[in-house]
């Protein structure tokens, strides 16, 4: 890390020594710690580390019977929620940037009312909701409950995304959209969006991160995806701690790859050859000053209600 | 209005969300002070711990939170029985699961802290540090004084995000049956489920308020308090 090397100066002969010393010390300690998770693990009243607990991994049927089918799962409804939360993001995105005053301000109140929702609370409401009035049954209603609450909650954080996208492009932009003749709508979506997804699309993929981690919230509306099927594994082969241990290294590699893919792109964006920084798009409640556009909060200058007219203009 | 009355008389909706309240404060306080420790691990001139920060950076910021919750919860408390409350006592079931969820919370959300603060440590011009040492303070100090302090005003944003997120994320702790706020929608739905929209705009009206001033606050905050260069 570069921010590393600015902290301290390259040690000489006593830092160095002092430097072995603490690290000694560190690896000591966190030996330590590591043997007495293990010893309490290995507790002969209450063992955890048995070959029996472990050897089910090593059979086919724990993964045929339980964990594939709940990686299928959470896959499944991890894919279908990125694709409409893509969809309604960008709908949604759009909707706060339009000239249209209440269109504008509808999409701005759905948007901040559902990112500032637990996640979970959407899907205990979505599956209910799917049961009482739409009348789903079945295997069926977990997943609608899974999707609609993960879609809506990640199609807000998106759509804030798109907005700080737009926001983030130098005001250029949309001024020679505009000056060359097209509508705020056409400079909208033929010149800024392409570059504010350009911008945002390690962020988005970040955001795969967290759709898949959420999609383990089913696991409370009996949803089968990894969580679940690993408890059934775990009651089956009375062997929960293994299980859940398992369990973590699949989300692990999962989510790991995801960020790698996201860590390519971003450097690929980098490389390219455009005035975007994908680095300041964030969709956080909180501003961060980077993020803070002087553009205004629409792709368009106010509407002049009487064209040819002169009237003061004031720069933002 | 009957449905209003009704939920309100029946549930102690107020109290659910203190419990929330509480999660959130401590499960924060939690993660402040581990998140902290790991970021000073990460920047530290030692190799060793360096490893350690990114590693539990990463093992633990890729993993769901429900799963850090069943892991403390189902499995080192009731599988390994590790309480963190007194077994004899009379609340030891509500108390050890609430401590349980804390704990999950805190490490989970330290990761974020961590990494926030890092962002934060990356905001200090090369220059303090540089000053800092000129003057001959050693690493330690150069953090204590001059670094940490305008890391933690630089990253005011990133922390009041996690802040909001954390909020968010103690609904998780009740797959473990801690009676906080998601956990008494589901109880509320199960008996009274004519009422389904009722007890959302209820629950989900109290998650606005929890988290929509937390978000002014540390908008006004990272304006006022940032450095300014």
């Amino acid at each position: 890390m570069s921010s590393a090397s600015l902290l301290f100066d390259v040690p000489g002969p006593k830092a160095r020594i002092r430097y072995r010393v603490v690290a000694a010390v560190s690896v000591l300690v966190l030996l330590a710690i590591l043997a007495a998770v293990l010893v309490r693990l290995g507790d002969p009243a209450n063992n955890q580390l048995t070959a029996e607990k472990w050897l089910p991994f090593l059979t086919p049927g724990a993964w045929t019977s339980y964990l594939l089918p709940g990686l299928a799962g959470t896959l499944i409804a991890a894919a279908i929620s990125v694709v409409l939360a893509i969809v309604f993001g960008l709908l949604l995105g759009i909707g706060r940037l339009v000239q249209v005053r209440w269109v504008r301000w509808a999409c701005g109140g759905f948007v901040e009312f559902f990112r500032s929702v637990p996640v979970l609370m959407m899907m205990l409401f979505a599956y209910y909701a799917g049961l009482f009035g739409l009348g789903i049954s079945g295997s069926a209603l977990p997943l609608f409950g899974v999707v609609v609450g993960l879609t809506v909650y990640n199609s807000c954080v998106l759509a804030e995304l798109v907005r700080s996208g737009v926001n983030a492009l130098p005001a250029g932009q949309r001024e020679s959209g505009l000056a060359i003749g097209l509508t705020p709508l056409q400079t909208l979506t033929t010149i800024l969006l392409p570059q504010a997804i350009t911008a945002m699309l390690p962020s988005m993929l970040s955001q795969l991160v967290v759709i898949l981690k959420d999609s383990a919230l089913g696991y409370m509306i009996s949803y089968l995806e990894l969580m679940r099927s690993g408890t059934y594994l775990a009651t089956a082969f009375a062997n929960l701690i293994p299980t859940l241990i398992v369990l973590a290294v699949i989300y692990i590699v999962l989510n790991s790859a995801l960020t790698r893919v996201a860590g390519l792109v971003e450097q690929r964006l980098r490389r390219a050859p455009q005035g975007v920084a994908p680095q300041h798009v964030t969709a956080g409640f909180v501003p961060e000053t980077a993020a803070e556009p002087d553009v205004p909060l629409t792709i368009m200058p106010p509407p002049d209600p009487r064209p040819g007219r002169e009237r003061p203009r004031h720069g933002h | 209005m009957s449905g209003f009355e009704t939920l309100f008389g029946e549930y102690n909706v107020f109290g659910a969300f203190w419990v929330t309240v509480q999660l959130t404060v401590w499960g924060a306080l939690g993660a402040l002070l581990l998140g902290t420790v790991v970021a000073v691990c990460r920047v530290s001139p030692v190799g060793v711990l360096q490893q350690f920060g990114a590693w539990f950076v990463t093992l633990v910021r890729n993993t769901p939170l429900t799963l850090i919750v069943a892991l403390c919860s189902l499995g080192i408390s009731d599988v390994m029985k590790v309480y963190l409350a007194d077994p004899d006592s009379n609340t030891f079931i509500v108390d050890n699961s609430f401590r349980w969820g804390v704990v999950a919370i805190a490490v989970y959300h330290a990761s974020f802290v961590a990494e926030a603060l890092r962002s934060g440590i990356n905001t200090v011009p090369t220059g303090q540090a540089e000053a800092a040492r000129a003057i001959g303070l050693s690493f330690g100090p150069t953090l204590r004084h001059v670094v940490l302090p305008q890391a933690f005003r630089g990253a005011i944003a990133p922390l009041g995000n996690t802040l909001i997120a954390l909020t968010k994320n103690t609904t998780v702790v009740a797959t473990v049956g801690v009676a906080e706020a998601a956990y008494m929608m589901s109880n509320m739905i199960e008996f009274n489920s004519s009422l389904l929209y009722w007890i959302f705009a209820i629950m989900a009206t109290g998650f606005v308020i929890l988290t929509l001033p937390t978000g002014l606050l540390f908008t006004w905050l990272s304006n006022r308090l940032a450095v300014h260069r």
